[in-house]
């Protein structure tokens, strides 16, 4: 009663250090890796980032170099998903539509959090060409949050690729546990 | 070019045997086109795919083109290949807005969904069509945008409403209006005296003066 039995912490600097190597040393010994989880957890979500097939128009064409032989996207472990409920990202490539954004808000609602969106092309990020159209929704942002913008009409594949190291970039930042 | 000369041909004797429904006939750039009467487009479109001499066997388009200066202000352009004879022909009709053209769908099949594509975009109606709904434009949508009066930007934009999770269409608001700067485009109308012009007449004139003097 009164007395403060919880061991006061040990303020971070040489004294500190010694007592993490001993811990760190011995945990190594008995066959235990330390790592921060959150680390841990975004390290997965980097490296496996399963976009959704949104292919609208001729970006997709880009897209699709992307993915194939020459950039070959499955060495960051980005492989095209046909469904939503399997996807992490949706890459939205080429003109959105009036007609199809409520079905582009059905897809990105069916994914699973934490789920990122990818604006490729001058029409997604702000209707483009057709900005002007009586068909065409000014840009995709209207619809989702957009993490990516990759702008160019359409953007080279290499551009889709930078764009993508980019959203992992932003995950490593910002990525915790809870989104 | 092609070579005129057989598509000539065929019009006069296409002219001649559907004597009454085909109004006239010309051929520009190796091209033929006759124009037909509507109500008879029916009989035109089987009169062509079925003569032994025709033989247009293949529907390749049907068409609306918009002449808003014109009381019939609407063409329904019908472009029909015939193989055997390697010729292709192009049949224009008239129409408004409320005269019905006859549907050429039972002719061919091909037709229904260019006639709804029409009927969708200009609001060419087509009497005795199977189907004629809209197949292209957005569910709802209202008005007919490749008419020369339908407002570029339309009438509606859609966003996502996250009160009412759903997405939602509220009337058109344009941070910036559209400005077009193609004045030399031909569907603009390009000027009979563009900027600059006056001035080569003006040198004419003064050096004509400088002649008699």
């Amino acid at each position: 009663m009164g007395v403060d039995t919880t061991p006061s912490p040990v303020p971070p600097g040489a004294e500190q250090d010694v007592i993490l190597r001993n811990v760190t040393e011995s945990l190594v010994d008995k066959g235990f890796v330390v790592a921060n989880l959150d680390k841990l957890v975004n390290w997965a979500r980097t490296g496996s980032l399963w976009p959704m097939t949104f292919g609208l128009a001729c970006c997709a064409v880009e897209m699709m170099h992307a993915y194939v032989s020459r950039y070959d996207l499955d060495r960051f472990g980005v492989v095209p998903r046909p469904s939503p409920r399997q996807s992490d990202v949706i890459i939205v490539a080429g003109t959105l539509t009036n007609k199809m954004a409520p079905a582009f808000r059905k897809v990105y609602d069916q994914m699973a959090e934490p789920r990122y969106v990818i604006s490729m092309g001058s029409c997604a990020n702000g209707g483009g060409y057709y900005h002007y159209s009586y068909s065409v929704v000014r840009g995709c942002d209207r619809v989702v949050p957009v993490d990516v913008y990759v702008p160019g009409c359409p953007p080279t594949a290499e551009a889709l690729v930078y764009g993508i190291l980019q959203l992992q970039r932003k995950i490593r930042r910002t990525g915790t546990l809870m989104r | 070019m092609a070579d005129p000369q057989p598509v000539q041909d065929i019009g006069e004797y296409v002219s001649g045997a559907l004597e009454g429904a085909i109004t006239s006939s010309e051929v520009a750039g190796g091209e033929l086109t006759v124009h037909a009467n509507r109500d008879d487009i029916v009989r035109v479109l089987t009169f062509l795919r079925d003569d032994v001499l025709c033989q247009f066997k293949i529907l390749l388009d049907v068409c609306g083109v918009d002449y808003p200066e014109r009381t019939k202000r609407f063409d329904v352009v019908y472009h029909l290949l015939s193989l055997t004879q390697n010729a292709r022909i192009r049949v224009k009709v008239t129409t408004d807005e409320d005269t019905p053209v006859p549907s050429v769908t039972s002719v061919f099949n091909a037709a229904n969904w260019w006639e709804r594509e029409a009927w969708d975009l200009y609001g060419i109606f087509f009497a005795e069509h199977p189907d004629l709904r809209r197949i292209l434009t957005d569910y709802g949508f209202e008005g007919h945008p490749l008419r020369k009066d339908f407002p570029l930007t339309g009438y509606v934009e859609v966003r996502y409403d996250d009160a009412q999770k759903r997405v939602v269409y509220e009337p058109v608001n344009l941070t910036q209006e559209f400005r077009n700067f193609d004045f030399l485009s031909p569907w603009e109308g390009i000027q009979q005296q563009l900027p600059g012009d006056e001035k080569a007449t003006v040198d004419e004139e003064t050096e004509e003066a400088g002649e008699e003097s």
